[in-house]
């Protein structure tokens, strides 16, 4: 006898499948418990490098970074260059930047009356000394705290030691950092020498490599907790530059220390870690700001907090954030 | 001193499927919980094997499980293995890419790793500037580039490029650059991930031989991984057959192809109705007998073959209809038979392992067909619709121009005559 189903309804059959492979059974082997075969017991031999899937949370191989310094150098080289290649004003860009938002500040807030009450040097300095050392610290926390993302292209697809990435973003943000300071310096001398205003540095100017320093080392220890963690939460992401925003105003570079008080307002200032980093400058500078040891001894005890949780966090992740990027 | 430059022990891997955030955060307090109270991961006990084609509830999967192999001085090491058999990840960790979940990688030396060509190319820098930037990238120093520097220069051929932006260069100008700045790496062990599919025949050789130098003459170590079976029988001495994750075979280069091949041709993977042990019968694997030399799935357009389909019946079965079906790329079936209807009829088989011959010819265009088949006994005892594509090559005869541009290679016959 012939089978009578219709060549069409077998057809059709034809497509209710569903996928399994034949020589497999259904619980593969992967699925019992592990017992994973312990290593041999101590090779004798000595190897120059194991890699094992064990983080060693508290180390930064200072070494290897060291023996990729090249490379460090290279990509801050890039990141600079590659910023103003085809535009015709060049780095000037990385200056016009803060001079635009001082005078957008000094339009805005010179309505506002007794604000500068304690403030007798000419309001530009004031302004654009706040903003160009807060410039430098925002972007080191904001751009190294995408860096594992922004960087996954590279960090996927070849080996070096992670730390590079934020380390040059911390050097190409200083030299920019350096021509704004420049720039300060241009206008300081100007007020000097052709308007007579009487400032002159104190000895507590000689403090600005260290003030550099902490502000580059607590702008790297931020974004590299916030980029660690970005990268398993990507929240934080969204929250970080609107938080660096927020707490620009909860600092000194457009309150001046006094006119706030020692209210709330005043506390939330002094948690702020920059407030003290940017007073010492201007005191230093201008011989006006409000100098406090206790301030600058609180900011390196920020510095050594944040670098620590960052290094944790980066440590934790560092060997396969791949995965879960 | 030994040999030994490189020793892998215990290696595994283990992935989550799916979207990594969904319950990541419980899974981490988890993990944490029974890491403080000193216990392993909870996750990696349900882990299952890694295979792309079943489907598991499961959302972790070992993409390498328990990988032992070490490599001596100066060999060149191929690892082949199906896609997703983990080949990349296998790379992935030996280049400190990733870490692995388990196990141990010995090296004794430097690493330099090629997983694709051009990392970290900017396209606005020129091709100067770009050698620097990816030398330093995989690990040279700046004199060391720079002492090498024309000798790339000369390896890519593109010197009177090499002032422009690379986002101006063709791909093929962009691939011979990157290429010879890897080319001129100098780590003790070279790891290159299918990078030569790309660039074109001339420059592939060229890429062949420079590896081929790296390791006899200056007696460094290359892991390549490749499709390029030619490339990997080429080149490297040994190799390493990887499958579902796990080692299939390690030897040298010519018995593992082999091996690889005969896994391939026999892959009874596909889209199936019934789990096979369910069945009371089920295809085990199809292949042509025919004039095509040194390959069981494809046959010449028009040729006359055997479609032979292994069967293995777990009961008896009797008024079995055997039925056939060929689709095209496009979703057309292009043949569909049943032994009811053709010359056989109904089969009856009994517990045992059979083969059905299909006596036929397929006059019809190159391409990749889909082969399905199913038996019907008063229901559908098995189908199979087989993950190993037929190839049609070009009729034997060279006869039919270019069939490409339609379904049908029928042979036709013009004349001119006046009337």
């Amino acid at each position: 006898m012939q089978n009578k189903n219709g060549p069409s309804a077998q057809a059709i059959a034809f497509e209710n499948t569903m996928s399994y492979p034949i020589n497999e059974p259904l619980l593969a082997k992967g699925s019992e418990p592990v017992n994973s075969p312990a290593p041999p017991p101590a090779p004798e031999r000595k190897w120059l490098e194991t890699i094992t899937p064990h983080n060693n949370i508290f180390s930064l191989n200072i070494k290897e970074i060291w023996s990729y310094r090249d490379l460090l150098m290279i990509l801050t080289r890039r990141d600079i260059i590659a910023l103003y290649k085809q535009t015709i004003l060049g780095p000037i860009w990385f200056v016009l930047q803060p001079i635009l938002t001082t005078l957008t500040f000094m339009l805005v807030f010179s309505r506002t009356r007794n604000l500068h009450d304690g403030w007798h040097h000419p309001v530009i300095l004031f302004y654009l000394s706040g903003l160009v050392i807060w410039g430098y610290f925002s972007e080191c926390v904001v751009r190294t705290s995408t860096f594992f993302k922004d960087a996954t292209p590279i960090l996927s697809k070849v080996y070096f030691p992670r730390l590079i990435v934020p380390l040059s973003l911390i050097v190409t943000n200083l030299v920019r950092f350096s021509l704004q300071l420049g720039l300060f310096f241009l206008i300081y001398l100007f007020f000097i020498l052709f308007k007579g205003e009487h400032m002159a540095p104190n000895a507590y100017a000689l403090l600005l490599p260290v003030l550099i320093l902490m502000v580059a080392l607590l702008g790297l220890g931020a974004g590299m907790m916030i980029s660690s963690l970005t990268t398993r939460y990507k929240d934080l992401a969204h929250l970080t530059t609107f938080g660096v925003q927020l707490m620009m105003f909860a600092s000194t570079v457009i309150f001046p220390f006094g006119s706030v008080g020692t209210g709330l307002y005043g506390a939330v200032m002094k948690i702020n870690p920059m407030t003290g980093i940017i007073e010492a400058f201007r005191y230093g500078w201008m011989g006006e700001g409000h100098l406090s040891w206790s301030l600058l001894g609180y900011d390196a005890i920020c510095v050594v907090v944040l670098m620590f949780l960052g290094i944790i966090t980066f440590n934790a992740i560092e060997k396969s954030f791949v995965d879960s990027i | 001193m030994s040999q030994e430059i490189l020793q892998v022990e215990g290696l595994s891997k283990m992935y989550k499927l799916g979207d990594i955030n969904t319950g990541s955060i419980s899974h981490d307090i988890n993990r944490w919980i029974s890491k403080l109270r000193g216990k392993e991961d909870p996750y990696q006990k349900v882990a299952v094997t890694n295979d792309r084609t079943t489907k598991t509830s499961n959302s972790y999967v070992w993409s390498l499980k328990d990988i032992n192999f070490s490599v001596n001085r100066g060999e060149v090491f191929g690892i082949v293995g199906k896609n997703g058999a983990g080949k990349s990840t296998l790379l992935k960790l030996l280049s400190k890419i990733t870490k692995p979940t388990e196990g141990r990688i010995n090296i004794d030396g430097r690493i330099g790793s090629l997983l694709e060509v051009g990392t970290g190319f900017h396209p606005d820098l020129s091709g100067r500037e770009n050698i620097f930037l990816n030398g330093a990238i995989l690990g040279m120093r700046k004199q060391e580039i720079r002492r090498r520097f024309d000798e790339i220069v000369e390896f890519s051929g593109i010197e009177r490029y090499i002032d422009t932006p690379v986002k101006r260069y063709s791909s093929g100008m962009f691939v011979r650059l990157a290429f010879a700045v890897a080319a001129h790496l100098e780590p003790e062990i070279l790891i290159i991930d299918e990078v030569l599919a790309v660039g074109d025949q001339e420059f592939q050789n060229k890429c062949i031989s420079k590896m081929k130098d790296v390791s006899s003459q200056q007696g460094r170590t290359v892991f390549f991984v490749s499709h390029n079976m030619m490339a990997v029988r080429h080149l490297c001495t040994r190799a390493l057959l990887l499958d579902k994750g796990q080692v299939s075979m390690i030897g040298p280069v010519g018995e593992v192809l082999e091996a690889y091949h005969h896994d391939e041709k026999d892959s009874a993977h596909g889209v199936r109705n019934n789990l096979p042990e369910r069945t009371k019968g089920y295809f085990k694997s199809w292949r042509l007998e025919g004039q095509t030399p040194s390959n069981n799935h494809s046959c010449y357009s028009r040729e006359d073959f055997d479609m032979v389909l292994q069967f293995r019946a777990q009961e008896s079965i009797v008024k079995c209809d055997l039925n056939f079906k060929i689709t095209g790329p496009d979703g057309t079936t292009v043949l569909f038979t049943k032994s009811s209807d053709g010359l056989g009829g109904l089969f009856m088989v009994h517990p045992g392992d059979y083969e059905f011959r299909i006596r036929m010819n397929l006059p019809v265009a190159k391409g990749k067909y889909e082969v399905e088949v199913g038996l019907f006994a008063g229901g559908w005892v098995d189908t199979w619709k087989s993950t190993t594509k037929l190839q049609v090559l070009d009729a034997a005869d060279g006869y039919g121009g270019d069939s490409s541009a339609a379904i049908l290679n029928v042979k036709t016959d013009f004349s001119l005559s006046s009337i």
